[in-house]
């Protein structure tokens, strides 16, 4: 851990986590060493070090996450950190000035570290201009999640040893979505190939400028794919508006031994959380051994504390 | 020419098919309900027991193929059903039709597409086509199960009567259904504009005292769905054009590159809003008929191909609807009996060749749904029409096979008739003289 750590340091020279783009090959790479240390130690029976002792870490979630907001929580308690949630529901105040004034608030309190989501694109960036401690994007509308996209790397790199080369086929809501987004941007920096597979509606305008390779189905866009991710559809978004129906949509979307019998036989799948299935993935799907959705889970925990340390290293206080 | 099965030779006809362009004397065999030739056959080619059908005298064309026809099943079963619908189509030559969505309940789920196909396979004479709603219970809100009505045999998607108004539901439906290279087919009428109006907007209707509707109720929306077609690359098709200004607001899209076919009513073609005269409720349809001027411009369309397909938007309504005065009366007119008859109005008036017409009535309308009829090339179904170009005779309601008498043509003269119909080489219609 401390070897991976003090290593880590020499590289990495970011203040702010606020999106996969600010970062480099090399940024990618070091948060992942770190992370893989983090597996290893959150493994031991005794899981408590002090390298976050008598920092402050602040979740500030404008929207609600069980499982994002307790995986930074664990990620900070292991390190050491003081954690202090705040789930700040959307008032009727303009959303604008409760921001910046609740960021104002709370950076009168002197945190070290402040995990935000929001349900506004860029909202991270803004707090990011207003605080004096080192902000993580954890969510900012259907801008960026890295994390998350973080997570899904480590996880692909612990079973592929690495990710280039790799194809990814990320399917289902791409239009919405900011795991989309994050991990386009980290696969591509990695050198994997990236396929995103949707029905036209639910693919954002110009995607393929994103450097991804659009496909309208399943059978053409899973074909040789090392790497199945998908993507978890709203309900609102399934009844006529993007899509006719849930039924339709499992049909042609919804991933299922079929549709993975066209990826290649050990391609994995992956799903960042929660799933609806029996929408856009088999119940049994979820639960096969090709399946590392579990392992998801714990790959976030350890990129949590990777984060979390290499940012506290690059602090500045006055 | 040896190989078992049933055999029939039509003789002595001039075909008109313009799917081989083909416009002259030739015969047609056909062979287990298939074309097995078309054009010169020797007799050396024929078994000496073939059976013939004389058909000196007549045209042999492709069966016609109507892509608006709204029948009343299931929910109007009084106004017409498929066999109904389908005995007025064979009689007027048509051997394909595309039925609309806006029966009771809607056709917007795999279970009425299925309810469809099955009454039709089990009542029908001819050839239906489901359409399926584009949005659910044609409200204009929801998108359809696009991708499973398409498997399931929806040749196509609309919302019949009514126009999506709203212009994102519309462009992601377009969006939606480009992934399944399904077809869009759109009444462009802005609502608005339409507003309480009955009749064509000008001199006729303040005479009339009626509310009109304006040429930009359609301008406005073949202009906004050309930029939604441009935007969403989806495949789509104007149903009915009224106008010579929404003839060349299609116009312009197809000279764009967009992918867009129109069709027009046979109503529009032969006649216009001067044939309401005091106020017959059975000229009240959806557009309005207009000006000559329009009607001129529509035919020309026609000949140079910014329109499609002729219909015969064959909608049938009874007395309770059509028996009010003009403004309360409701839309629509039937016309699958006389679509051929009354198209050759264009062919005697010189404004159109027959090869033209059975295009725009068979052959173009077939490959925008892509079913493979309209032809009559070997291999293809043997669907088709043999009929006499100049017999005369007059229309009248009480002879219509069709269950609502709603006829624009009621006591019209017309030259040529259907003499019989055939699909799949079996005759499902031949004219008896009385």
């Amino acid at each position: 851990m401390d070897h991976a750590l003090k290593s880590a340091r020499r590289t990495f020279r970011h203040r702010h986590l606020l999106g996969i783009e600010q970062l480099s090959p090399t940024d990618i790479e070091t948060l992942l060493d770190a992370a893989d240390a983090a597996v290893e130690f959150s493994r031991r029976p005794d899981k408590k070090q002090d390298i976050l002792h008598g920092r402050t870490l602040v979740n500030l979630f404008f929207e609600a996450s069980t499982r994002t907001q307790s995986s930074f929580e664990i990620a900070g308690k292991r390190l050491g950190a003081d954690v202090l949630n705040m789930s700040v529901g959307v008032s009727s105040v303009k959303k604008g000035e409760t921001l910046i004034d609740t960021a104002m608030t709370l950076n009168a309190m002197r945190p070290d570290l402040l995990v935000v989501r929001h349900q506004a694109a860029g909202a991270a960036e803004l707090l990011s201009q207003k605080v004096n401690c080192a902000v993580i994007n954890a969510g900012d509308g259907a801008h960026e999640h890295p994390t998350q996209a973080l997570l899904d790397a480590l996880t692909i790199r612990r079973h592929k040893g690495t990710i280039a080369g790799l194809t990814v086929a990320i399917c289902g809501d791409i239009r919405h979505s900011r795991v989309a987004r994050s991990n386009i941007l980290l696969l591509n920096a990695l050198g994997a190939r990236v396929r995103v597979i949707a029905p036209s509606t639910l693919l954002p305008p110009a995607v393929e400028r994103l450097g991804v390779e659009p496909y309208r189905n399943m059978a053409e866009g899973l074909k040789d794919c090392d790497i199945v991710m998908m993507l978890r559809l709203q309900r609102e978004r399934m009844d006529g508006s993007y899509v006719p129906s849930v039924r339709e949509y499992y049909r042609l979307f919804g991933l299922d031994a079929a549709k993975l019998a066209i990826a290649k036989p050990d391609a994995l799948v992956m799903h960042p959380g929660p799933m609806n299935r029996g929408v856009e993935i088999d119940s049994d799907i979820a639960d096969s051994a090709q399946s590392v959705i579990r392992e998801q889970v714990e790959m976030g925990v350890a990129v949590r504390m990777a984060v979390l340390m290499l940012l506290a290293e690059n602090a500045v206080y006055d | 020419m040896t190989d078992a099965g049933k055999m029939l030779l039509i003789d002595g006809a001039h075909i008109v098919d313009p799917s081989q362009a083909l416009d002259g004397a030739g015969r047609i065999l056909v062979v287990n309900g298939k074309i097995a030739g078309c054009g010169k056959i020797g007799d050396g080619d024929l078994p000496a027991d073939v059976e013939r059908l004389d058909a000196r005298g007549l045209i042999a064309a492709p069966g016609l193929v109507d892509m608006r026809v709204f029948v009343g099943e299931p929910g109007y079963e009084h106004r017409e059903t498929l066999a109904s619908a389908s005995h007025a189509a064979a009689a007027g030559g048509v051997t394909s039709f595309v039925c609309m969505p806006d029966t009771n309940p809607v056709i917007d789920d795999v279970a009425l597409v299925d309810f469809i196909q099955r009454a039709a396979r089990d009542t029908a004479q001819v050839n239906v086509y489901p359409s399926a709603a584009l949005t659910k219970g044609l409200e204009g809100r929801e998108m359809t199960e696009i991708g499973l009505l398409s498997e399931a045999g929806a040749v196509g998607f609309t919302d019949g009567r009514h126009a999506v108004r709203n212009p994102r539901i519309f462009l992601r439906a377009l969006t939606y259904a480009r992934d399944f290279d399904a077809l869009v087919m759109h009444h462009p009428e802005e609502p608005e504009l339409v507003g309480s109006g009955v009749m064509h907007q000008g001199e006729m209707a303040t005479r009339l005292g009626l509310t009109g509707i304006p040429v930009t109720a359609e301008t406005i929306m073949i202009d906004r769905d050309m930029r939604l077609v441009a935007q969403s690359k989806g495949r789509y098709h104007a149903s009915q054009l009224s106008s010579a200004e929404g003839a060349e607001a299609l116009a312009r899209g197809r000279r764009a590159g967009l992918n867009v076919t129109a069709g027009v009513s046979i109503n529009h073609l032969t006649l216009n809003e001067n044939d309401i005269g005091a106020y017959r409720t059975f000229f009240k349809m959806a557009p309005p008929l207009r000006t000559e001027d329009d009607r001129q411009a529509l035919i020309e369309a026609l000949r140079t191909g910014v329109i499609d397909a002729i219909v015969s938007s064959h909608d049938p309504q009874d007395v309770e609807t059509k028996r009010h005065p003009f403004a309360e009366a409701a839309d629509g007119a039937v016309g699958l009996e006389t679509l051929l008859p009354a198209a050759l109005r264009l062919y005697h008036a010189g404004d159109l060749s027959l090869v033209q017409l059975i295009r725009a009535l068979s052959t173009r309308p077939a490959e925008i749904l892509g079913i493979g009829a309209g032809t009559l090339k070997k291999g293809a179904n043997a669907d088709m029409v043999l009929f006499d170009l100049d017999a005369p005779w007059v229309v009248r309601k009480e002879d219509l096979r069709s269950r609502s008498k709603n006829s624009p043509f009621d006591e019209a003269r017309l030259s040529g008739r259907v003499v019989r119909t055939l699909v799949a080489g079996e005759t499902v219609y031949a004219y008896a003289p009385a």
